[in-house]
């Protein structure tokens, strides 16, 4: 079975995020970039399927600059057997997205589709589900647990009152949620060896789809601040400004 | 211009299914963008939500979709019946719930237009914010779709009176069974606390309350407080306690009135899910952690010592 994975290169998780004077934007210049942890635990789910024998084949697929070889590089190191990068320049939606990842499903064929269920930049939440639209394909979000048996899957998926389960018909998509797995590091001698395998770049053009866009950012400006407060001394003190002050209580 | 909102509901006890409140911030939403709202309620016996949705405020009309294929709200069923109805509405709107977020992505795919997530605030009837890098910044978008799909962070809109409208009830729509995909089973944790996202009073626990067993404390001073109980990505991480109670930029989003966050650090992404409180309580024995700076009552404090006694005195 081939399992197709989606990585996005964006802000390192732990970078603090400054926003552009003119308002324009996030500043990105001079930043450490990463693999978007969503992304990693997808990458690690899908090598996993692949240790017990159910995957027998990891295409890693990225939508980005030419810099986001890097990610598709460190997917290699932790297990995936080949990458493709769609290149493109612009700043794409998530429509635009699942379209070029649905151009590349259709030319690979894979049987599972796992991608992170939002970007930690856009805080989107909406190109797994988008790409399972486009595919007409069964979509399971917010994964905990992932179960392939025969020609469906049962996926466990984190919602607000707990847990669900659905079965869904393969081809199907699955989108991570942080208890699905813990991402392991790469080994050096694997670092190594994924330099050697295959990474092949193709543009969006050469897809022959459209990026065009409803949406506009028009501004992007830092939220307002929320000033720090006092230091009380004892639970005392904090009790009496929570009755008398804040009347929160 | 006429606002289609997607109701929300759970299943309750007895399998009786009720309507999220956060569908009542979603229709707040709709109201400041103006225009007649519209409520479509999707499911199997869901009448008892369809009735509540008919009382909300500001409601002019509700559709009802009444079959087996929307029992479970699958976005593969769901999402075809949405699209069909799309035509003749301005907007569709949904709250930002795990059955929000699921199911919209799928209707704006369907209708070739970008969705616009978790927004905040309603600057005009195309204009919108929302939080983006875990609400370390705002972007201000503007969509020229001609439905425009949107999703509601429940936060950011006090909600409409539940109660005082009276809607017509209409039934809509052919079944749409993709069979695709099927419901196999939930789990619900049951609590008598009051749910996180809607809960007055929150407390919260990260990995400085050291086990699950150590979170009776804050069950304890939640249950005189009337308060919900969340929790930090490193407490869910660990065990501690179950991932619903996760509070952060990819758990639960809240904004009560009064947040107190107990032996918690206080990374980016755990504030990104609370700094809307009305007023932030943080105890914590490191006076350099981060919680303080977003605080307005700081207590440097051993969270063993100080709970129990926080518990006696409110």
């Amino acid at each position: 079975m081939k399992v197709l994975v989606s990585i996005k290169r964006v802000i390192d998780y732990n970078v603090k995020v400054r926003v552009k004077a003119d308002h324009s934007g996030v500043d990105l210049a001079n930043v450490k970039m990463s693999m978007n942890p969503f992304c990693e635990i997808a990458v690690e789910e899908a090598v996993r399927l692949k240790e017990k024998g159910v995957a027998t084949e990891i295409v890693v697929v990225s939508i980005g600059p030419s810099t986001a070889q890097e990610q598709l590089r460190t997917a290699l190191a932790l297990g995936a057997d080949r990458a493709i990068l769609v290149e493109s320049a612009e700043d794409l939606t998530s429509l635009a997205v699942a379209k070029l990842i649905k151009a590349v499903v259709d030319k690979e064929q894979p049987r599972l589709v796992i991608l992170g269920k939002q970007a930690i930049d856009s805080d989107n939440n909406q190109t797994g589900q988008m790409l399972a639209a486009l595919s007409g394909y069964g979509q399971g979000t917010f994964a905990s647990n992932v179960e392939i048996s025969g020609d469906s899957v049962a996926v466990t998926r984190e919602i607000d009152g707990g847990e669900q389960t659905v079965s869904l018909k393969l081809p199907a998509i699955v989108t991570t949620d942080l208890r699905l797995n813990e991402p392991r590091y790469a080994s050096l001698p694997n670092i190594m060896k994924a330099k050697k395998k295959p990474l092949e770049v193709v543009t969006a053009d050469a897809l022959g789809v459209s990026t065009a866009s409803t949406n506009k950012t028009v501004k992007v400006e830092p939220p307002a601040a929320r000033s720090a407060g006092i230091k009380v001394k004892s639970v005392a003190e904090l009790v009496e400004k929570l009755k008398n002050e804040a009347k929160v209580i | 211009m006429t606002i289609l909102v997607i109701a929300d509901y759970s299943n309750g006890a007895h399998d009786q299914k009720v309507l999220a409140p956060a569908t009542l911030n979603t229709v707040a939403a709709a109201a400041k963008i103006g225009g007649d709202i519209h409520v479509l309620v999707a499911g199997q016996g869901a009448g008892a939500v369809a009735e509540a949705a008919a009382k909300i405020a500001g409601v002019a009309k509700v559709l009802v979709a009444d079959n087996a294929a929307y029992a479970h709200q699958l976005p593969e069923n769901v999402a075809p019946l949405v699209a069909e109805l799309s035509a003749g509405y301005s907007h569709i709107l949904a709250a930002a719930t795990s059955n929000g977020k699921n199911i919209l992505p799928r209707v704006a795919a369907a209708l070739n237009v970008d969705q616009i997530s978790e927004i905040i605030s309603v600057e005009s009837a195309d204009t919108f914010k929302r939080p983006i890098y875990a609400g370390n910044a705002i972007a201000t978008v503007q969509s020229n779709a001609a439905v425009k799909v949107i999703t509601v962070r429940a936060t950011g809109f006090d909600p409409v009176a539940a109660e005082g409208g009276s809607a017509a009830v209409e039934a809509v729509g052919a079944a749409h069974d993709a069979g695709i995909s099927s419901f196999v089973g939930e789990d619900l944790g049951q609590s008598d606390r009051p749910a996180l996202t809607s809960a007055k009073i929150v407390v919260s626990g990260g990995r400085g309350l050291q086990n699950g067993d150590n979170f009776k404390h804050l069950y304890a001073l939640a249950d005189k407080l009337g308060a919900g109980v969340g929790a930090s990505r490193a407490a869910v991480d660990a065990g501690f306690v179950p991932n619903d109670m996760q509070v952060g930029q990819t758990g639960k989003i809240v904004a009560p009135q009064l947040y107190i966050a107990v032996g918690i650090s206080g990374a980016i992404q755990h504030l990104a899910g609370m700094q809307d409180s009305k007023v932030i309580v943080a105890i914590n024995k490191d006076e350099e952690a981060p919680i303080f700076q977003v605080a307005d009552y700081g207590l440097v404090a051993d969270l063993f010592e100080a709970i129990p006694e926080l518990e006696k005195l409110v």
